[in-house]
């Protein structure tokens, strides 16, 4: 590595293996208390139902256990390390004080059917959550059920296919811009629609003119995400909203990208009917390596009815409870009411800004993707000059005529200190680089950032080769993701002796 | 706001630099029409204290310190300390999903080791990197099946999780998938002959659940040698995890679906949990959601990456196995870290106490009420039937800071007066006592009646 970089030094890690690797009889890291009941007898109580053994179910000691996980922990970028500049992913700060009043002891503790008498706490925290979103989306109904993003995708269509059986019949087909997260199109597929794509314009928006000509009786809604894909606020939505609704079909919005409109517009005031909203992107809960995350989904009052049970009533009594008897509903999407520890969470963080807050935070958040923006011009291909919103879309285009692609990029940027941005999508910029800052970034990290991607810029031009190879600073290089796929090693096994 | 990192000269300095005269001019895209020209009506900002107060509070209400008999689905078992500590590290809380596989080494490998884990918990050959929960699990795991026989019929237990039949439902309906239930035996169990004749060509898989909502255990092997029998596929689905710890799990099942809450993850009000997908290896390609594996860098290192992604959804798009994108990776790692916890002879130990206490508490219910589908065995949850509403009877045992067993008359009427009782470690023997003594008194007397004010 022939440049320095500011952000980071090089430091030693810890090895470990697997934790079966560790395991040896006799170890162990419980106790039980002393049973007060008289022992049982699992042979007569379970007959042949007994289990024997458990197989290759590891043995070790507490100490190992901490040091275990602690050193694989090490091995991985955090937002608690640095700027996440994943687009779309909205990488914020995740504040403590969420994870401490979720682990309250009335609150974590709360068994999901106990009487809803000695539930009132977690009842409230659903109703203000639910108030404040549906304050925040411009809507008038909300179901927190869904346990995702695309979970919530999948209830909102499943509204817009309720909806429209009740008006005679569920239509065939969901428009789906060329831009869209992957999730759009599996969505309307699990939810037995066909797919139907439409085309963006030269300036990365809805050609609305195509839209007009594709949409007919047959469609059931657009699934739009706005600020889309490419950062950019679709500033013809309302008339977007109209030709939907002219031909009788809903406007779904993807709300990904609701970090960029939040205190600053309300999508039920811009003309669509249903909408998702992503806790874990927006709301700052963690997303904790992958998951859990939280997509409620928000409804115009016509679609209330449809909500999966059950929703919240406040009963004749002023007690709080869940109404089951709802005969349009669409029926239910997982068990109980859904992740209720990203409901506290969010809440939190609603509770911690206030409207102000939020107010900063999103202007904090579209400053900070426009700062980024004009600090990698001209290092960079800008596709698409129309404004930008949360993010900023760039392409590989200059790199890619010495043989560097994005993910290239991507990759070096690890030896600089920074998690990579999102590569490669969305897919209608051939080799995207999708930068999302968010407003948890000061400018000094920032300017890191810039200085790092410019260093990259320059590196391409002096030596391709060593970009091309990177990264040169982690515990391991490259993987071969191919011989991965090809055969599949999925699980540890004793004999094969790995 | 404390957590926004800049101060006002910066804004200006930002502002200055990208050439805008103010923030409005950021915003300028949106049609002045749509902007918001007010505050958002929601709390105003609050400090630390006083959030912590707010919840401090709501959690009063929801009313801690009893003894809890509930489960259906979701279970209180003790959590070591351990968890927490591990899974409060940011590297592990606030990193992303691991696509970038030389900076998420740590969650790789975790991920990897909660696939190995759960493959041998459930006796299968694969697992995949978790679901959203027990009830999407079992779902995916049927929608799996149909993709597997290429048949589009299912058969169904009636006695697997109300909610989970429910959330198969709904899937099921829009792309109307037909779902032939099936009724239990005076056991509580599957019935055989009605089985076979519910199995048609067209039929893809059976689900079943073991054990099942009433606690009683499945006869899994010979119910897997019809389904074997008539070509269809068997889907298991389980929701107690812990249970694995001594009964024998569905090695001749072709899908596993757990619901691993039971694994140290806290009841939550009913979530973040965490399904998973187990199967055997020829059918990976089918499995939804992520899966971990393991590989070399280019310099021979062992290492972990995300695989088989062309099964999901930013690959193939429509063509997905699934729409899902997230898994359930923290909430997995606390089951990983409580499976090495309890490791290979804690968690049957474990499981052994479980065992104990509900044997024991089902012996001291039968003195005064019935249970039912006794002959069958079971776990920790039983079903005891009485003269008496069980809402009055909870309603009752609230008072003594006990929550009483789930009354199952919304669910299964035709059993009347009964409820699900479950009977995890951390339930005591003079708990059980008191509410034995409870039940006792009032089945010796008049059953109460519906004037009585029922708590729920």
């Amino acid at each position: 590595m022939k440049r320095m970089t500011r952000k980071a030094t090089r430091h030693v890690s810890q090895n470990e293996g697997l934790i079966f690797e560790k395991s040896s009889p006799g170890k162990a890291a419980w106790r039980l208390p002393p049973l007060d009941v008289p022992e049982a007898n699992p042979a007569s109580l379970l007959g042949q139902a007994e289990r024997e053994d458990l197989g290759n179910m590891p043995e070790v000691s507490e100490v190992e256990i901490i040091r275990h996980f602690t050193r694989l922990s090490t091995w991985n970028y955090a937002i608690d390390l640095g700027m996440y500049p994943l687009g779309s992913c909205t990488m914020k700060y995740n504040p403590r004080v969420n994870e401490a009043v979720n682990r309250l002891e009335g609150v974590a503790n709360v068994h999901p059917y106990q009487p809803e008498k000695i539930s009132q706490g977690a009842l409230a925290i659903m109703k203000t959550l639910s108030e404040c979103l549906i304050e925040i989306t411009g809507m008038d109904a909300i179901t927190l059920q869904p346990a995702a993003g695309a979970h919530g995708e999948l209830t909102g269509l499943l509204l817009v296919r309720a909806f429209l059986e009740s008006k005679g019949r569920p239509r065939q087909k969901i428009l789906i811009p060329d831009s869209a997260h992957g999730t759009n199109p599996a969505t309307a597929a699990t939810v037995g629609y066909a797919v139907e794509n439409l085309k963006s314009n030269s300036a990365g928006m809805v050609d609305v003119a195509a839209l007009a000509a594709q949409m007919n009786e047959e469609v059931a809604a657009l699934m739009l995400t706005n600020p889309n894909t490419l950062g950019i606020f679709e500033k013809e939505i309302h008339t977007i909203a109209d030709i939907l609704h002219s031909k009788g079909g809903l406007l779904y919005m993807d709300g990904a990208n609701m970090n960029a409109l939040v205190a600053k517009v309300r999508p039920g005031d811009f003309g669509v009917d249903l909408m998702h909203l992503n806790l874990h992107k927006t709301f700052s809960t963690p997303h904790g390596g992958g998951g859990p995350g939280s997509g409620p989904v928000a409804v115009k009052r016509a679609l209330e009815p449809f909500l999966p049970r059950p929703v919240i009533v406040t009963k004749a009594n002023g007690t709080l409870g869940f109404d089951y008897d709802r005969p349009q509903a669409v029926g239910r999407v997982r068990a109980f009411y859904g992740n209720f520890g990203m409901f506290t969470r969010a809440l939190a963080y609603i509770m911690a800004n206030g409207p102000d807050g939020l107010r900063q935070t999103t202007e904090d958040a579209v400053l900070n993707a426009n700062y980024i923006r004009k600090g990698l011009q001209g290092a960079y291909d800008l596709p698409y000059p129309t404004a930008s919103m949360h993010e900023v879309v760039f392409s590989d285009k200059l790199q890619a005529k010495k043989g560097v692609r994005t993910m290239d990029l991507a990759k070096r940027l690890i030896d600089y200190g920074f998690h990579p941005y999102t590569t490669a999508f969305p897919l209608i910029v051939a080799g995207a680089l999708m930068i999302e800052p968010t407003e948890s970034e000061s400018k000094e990290e920032l300017d890191l950032f810039i200085e790092a991607m410019r260093s990259i810029a320059e590196e391409v031009e002096e030596d391709p080769t060593a970009v091309r190879e990177a990264p040169h600073s982690t515990r391991v290089s490259r993987l071969d993701e191919v011989a991965a796929a090809r055969k599949p090693v999925l699980r540890w096994k004793k004999a094969s002796n790995s | 706001m404390r957590y926004l990192p800049k101060s006002p000269a910066d804004r200006q300095t930002m502002l200055r630099d990208i050439g805008a005269k103010s923030i409005d001019d950021l915003f300028a895209p949106i049609p002045p029409e749509y902007r918001l020209g007010r505050d958002l009506d929601v709390p105003r900002q609050m400090a630390e204290s006083e959030i912590v107060d707010w919840f401090r509070q709501r959690s009063g209400e929801n009313g801690s310190e009893f003894t809890s008999f509930l489960g259906a689905g979701a279970y209180c078992h003790y959590r070591p300390v351990i968890i927490d500590s591990l899974i409060s590290r940011g590297e592990f809380l606030t990193a992303y999903t691991p696509y970038q596989a030389e900076v998420s080494q740590g969650t790789l490998q975790a991920i990897f080791e909660f696939q190995t884990m759960i493959s041998e918990l459930t006796g299968m050959e694969a697992a995949n990197a978790s679901m959203y929960d027990g009830s999407t699990a079992t779902t995916e795991a049927v929608l799996m099946a149909m993709r597997l026989t290429g048949r589009r019929r299912v058969v169904v237990a009636r006695s697997v999780h109300p909610e989970y039949r429910e959330v198969l439902s709904t899937y099921a309906y829009p792309q109307s998938i037909p779902i032939r239930e099936i009724a239990f035996d005076q056991h509580g169990r599957i019935n055989p002959s009605e089985l076979e004749s519910a199995i048609t060509p067209e039929t893809a898989c059976l689900l079943i659940q073991s054990p099942n909502f009433f606690g009683t255990i499945e006869d899994v092997a010979a119910i897997a040698e019809i389904t074997r029998r008539r070509g269809v596929l068997l889907v298991v689905s389980i929701a107690e995890a812990v249970s694995l710890g001594i009964v024998e799990p569905p090695r001749q099942a072709d899908v596993v679906a757990l619901e691993a809450q039971s694994l140290g993850v806290p009841l939550g009000f009913g979530g973040p949990y965490c399904g998973v997908i187990a199967t055997r290896e020829q059918y990976v390609r089918q499995m939804p959601g992520r899966l971990v594996g393991q590989t070399i860098d280019r310099n021979g290192k062992r290492g972990f990456v995300l695989t088989l992604a062309t099964r999901e959804q930013h690959i193939r798009r429509e063509k997905a196995t699934s729409n899902i994108c997230t898994n359930q990776a923290l909430v997995a790692l606390m089951a990983s870290i409580f499976m090495t916890v309890y490791g290979k002879v804690g968690l049957r130990e474990l499981a052994k106490q479980n065992l104990a206490k509900a044997a024991y508490a089902c012996q001291q219910f039968s003195k005064c009420a019935k249970i039912l589908f006794a002959p069958a065995p079971r776990f920790n949850e039983f079903v005891v039937q009485t003269k008496e509403d069980p809402h009055v009877v909870n309603s009752r045992l609230l008072g003594h800071k006990i929550i009483g067993g789930f009354p199952l008359k919304k669910f299964f009427p035709e059993l009347g007066n009964a409820a699900l009782w479950c009977c995890t470690e951390t339930v005591t023997r003079s708990a059980i006592d008191t509410a034995v003594g409870m039940l006792a008194e009032s089945e010796a007397d008049e059953p109460a009646t519906e004037a009585e004010e029922v708590a729920l």
